[in-house]
């Protein structure tokens, strides 16, 4: 943008902020420096047109509320102006400590569409006369990276828009397009999840962004569907990973000094004669197996009996997969 | 994120919003706005210089923004109406509200009550906005975290004893503690490690013993901390090269780890990544299911093959079955 289109631009604000008659085209070409022009020249007015066209399109994309209407029941053409209320941050007070707070959370993110956002964002709190004080720590420094489908999908939820997008799932060879009013994304582990009613399941689905390949598309129109009341979007992510309920106990003995790892889920550890023999409580059988199986000659499973069939099971598949030198694809 | 704008169109943002901040800020010096704004003196004066010939309709003496340069200090005098910035729009609102959100759920940060005040003054602010479908919960033990947390802020040194995965084993060290962050869902200790002497990350979850010590922390000044934006783990081309075989239930490896190559020729893909240490390496992919295959390098599928092989002997051993083998559940 050139500096004069620059400084039409401001002028143009400045003036429809000042109005409360609404503004006609030609009003307002007769009075912003810059949009001088022969209205009697067909040529000369379809380029003011253009250009006013350009610039309200302009203004739309930083977020000035431009509002349309007529200044009376006899006008024929629609006016603009912009109203101060819709137009000004309204009044905000931040306290030193919820202005660092602020200033820390814009330091967040990663992604460098949303970094960009956060800082115009903490400029207009600045320019409303909050002093961020850019040294301020929490303790805590979080890490936010986000996936590409998260501005899309947010966006869509906002707008209440059903999007489409192709999901793989590793186990899956070809990704599967999929139909989803979006109620929200969320965060869950460090990792996001968008939640929705799948259209083509007829159900509540969570997909997880990093599976989406490609574009997510926007479809129908805005408010096409209502996401239902109250609707606690992390229960639905998390309703899979709840705490795991370790009924079995395992026995094993390891040698001494060796397998750290097993050694930190043990609920006790007793030295024994061929080995620290330490006790397990565990939830899964096969879980635990592998566990030990990766521990090789450094652990033994000496019960339940179902524990240590799975760890020799696991074991002898192990030995017939590996045993023909495998050749390279 | 889903609008990004040229450097032009910022530029007019920038001035919209440059009368309210310098109005906040009478007399504040160009370098120090400048460096506030994040743009040079030289682009932030050229911005004055365009603001001055900006005002209202009339363009007269006391309808043009005015202002007063005393040398290196600049004061708006007039500002044709522009007094507030304009209000957040989408993504800023976005970007703010879930950074916060994001904050407010940080394990072991410490003033969450600060945060969860300026949230709601910026959601007060956003208006409809401020109502981001976005959902954010970040586990952690919140017992340990506040303890090692309140032992950084003390400024001490801290004696951890630290399960290192790659090595399978538990030490203990002293490190100097420098900050802690979060980053993919899981928190970290940033240290000098003293026994390394080297920055080292230090995963809370398996810190599993920490002593305050009464010397104070002290990173050496050539203390770096990590750049974590793209993650924990970076693996170098100096590290070791595993080449995997996995079947569609061992996909998943694909998605949890970085790999340098997946061919996707056929059902069965081909793998490869980099790990910190073969005997991790072997660990983990020994204890795999019947779809992860190791095929290189033949080191590890020896000491795979001979590691489960002497595993498997012991149980053919009589004394395998001690004699509470049945310890059940």
């Amino acid at each position: 943008m050139s500096r004069t289109r620059t400084e039409r631009l401001v002028n143009l604000v400045i003036c429809l902020l000042s109005t409360r008659r609404f503004l006609t085209a030609a009003q307002i070409a007769a009075t912003v420096p810059g949009y001088e022009h022969d209205p009697s020249d067909p040529r000369d007015h379809e380029a003011f047109q253009r250009k006013f066209e350009r610039d309200k399109a302009e203004l739309r994309e930083l977020g000035v509320p431009l509002e349309t209407g007529t200044a009376s029941i006899f006008d024929q053409e629609p006016g603009y102006r912009i109203a101060q209320r819709e137009y000004a941050l309204p009044d905000i007070l931040l306290e030193p400590d919820e202005a660092a707070a602020v200033g820390i959370a814009a330091r967040l993110w990663q992604h460098a569409g949303l970094a960009a956002a956060a800082s115009s964002g903490l400029a207009k709190l600045r320019a409303a006369g909050v002093e961020v004080d850019p040294q301020a720590t929490l303790g805590v420094e979080p890490v936010v990276t986000v996936d590409p489908s998260f501005g899309p999908l947010t966006s869509a939820a906002r707008d209440r828009r059903a999007v489409t997008f192709k999901y793989r799932v590793p186990e899956v060879d070809e990704p599967s397009t999929r139909r989803l009013e979006p109620w929200g994304v969320v965060c869950w582990r460090g990792r996001w999840y968008v939640v929705g009613h799948d259209r083509d399941r007829a159900a509540t689905r969570c997909f997880r962004l990093s599976r989406i390949v490609g574009d997510v598309r926007a479809t129908g129109r805005p408010d096409a569907f209502e996401p239902p009341v109250g609707a606690d979007l992390i229960s639905h992510v998390a309703r899979s990973s709840g705490p795991i309920a370790r009924n079995g106990r395992a026995v094993v003995t390891v040698r001494p000094g060796r397998a750290a790892g097993l050694r930190r889920l043990a609920a006790s550890v007793v030295p024994g004669p061929d080995g620290d023999r330490l006790t397990i409580n565990f939830g899964d059988v096969d879980w635990l197996a592998s566990r030990i199986a990766g521990y090789g000659p450094d652990v033994r499973a000496d019960g339940p009996p179902e524990l240590r069939e799975a760890v020799i099971q696991h074991l002898k598949e192990l030995i017939a997969r590996h045993e023909t030198p495998a050749v390279t694809a | 994120m889903s609008t990004q704008r040229t450097p032009s169109a910022d530029r007019l943002g920038r001035l919209l919003n440059l009368v309210p901040y310098l109005l906040a800020r009478p007399g504040i010096l160009i370098s120090e706005a400048a460096a506030d704004l994040g743009v040079t003196d030289k682009q932030l004066r050229e911005d004055l210089e365009l603001l001055w010939v900006c005002g209202l309709p009339g363009y007269g003496p006391g309808d043009l923004i005015d202002m007063a340069i005393d040398g290196d200090h600049v004061t708006i005098s007039h500002d044709a109406g522009m007094d507030k910035p304009l209000r957040l729009n989408p993504d800023e609102a976005l970007a703010l509200v879930v950074a916060l959100r994001m904050l407010a759920e940080t394990p072991g940060i410490g003033t969450r009550d600060g945060i969860e005040r300026a949230l709601a003054k910026i959601e007060n602010a956003a208006g409809d906005l401020a109502d981001a479908p976005v959902a954010v919960r970040l586990p952690a033990n919140q017992k340990k975290l506040a303890a090692i947390r309140a032992a950084v802020d003390s400024g001490h040194a801290l004696r951890l004893t630290y399960y290192t995965s790659a090595r399978d084993e538990t030490t203990d060290r002293v490190v100097d503690p420098m900050r802690m962050l979060m980053v993919g869902g899981f928190n970290y200790l940033e240290a000098w490690c003293r026994r390394a002497e080297a920055t080292r990350l230090f995963r809370i979850d398996r810190i599993d013993g920490f002593t305050e010590l009464t010397e104070p922390s002290a990173p050496p000044v050539g203390a770096v901390p990590h750049d974590v934006s793209g993650g924990v783990f970076h693996p170098g081309p100096e590290l070791p090269l595993v080449t995997l075989r996995v079947g569609r239930g061992g996909r998943w490896i694909t998605e949890y780890y970085p790999v340098e190559q997946v061919l996707k020729d056929s059902p069965e893909w081909l793998v490869t990544m980099r790990v910190t240490d073969l005997g991790w390496a072997q660990r983990f992919l020994a204890g795999q299911g019947r779809d992860v295959t190791v095929i290189g390098p033949p080191e590890l599928l020896d000491r795979i093959r001979a590691q489960a092989a002497t595993a498997l002997d012991q149980y053919a051993a009589p004394h395998a079955l001690g004699a509470d083998s049945g310890a059940g559940r």
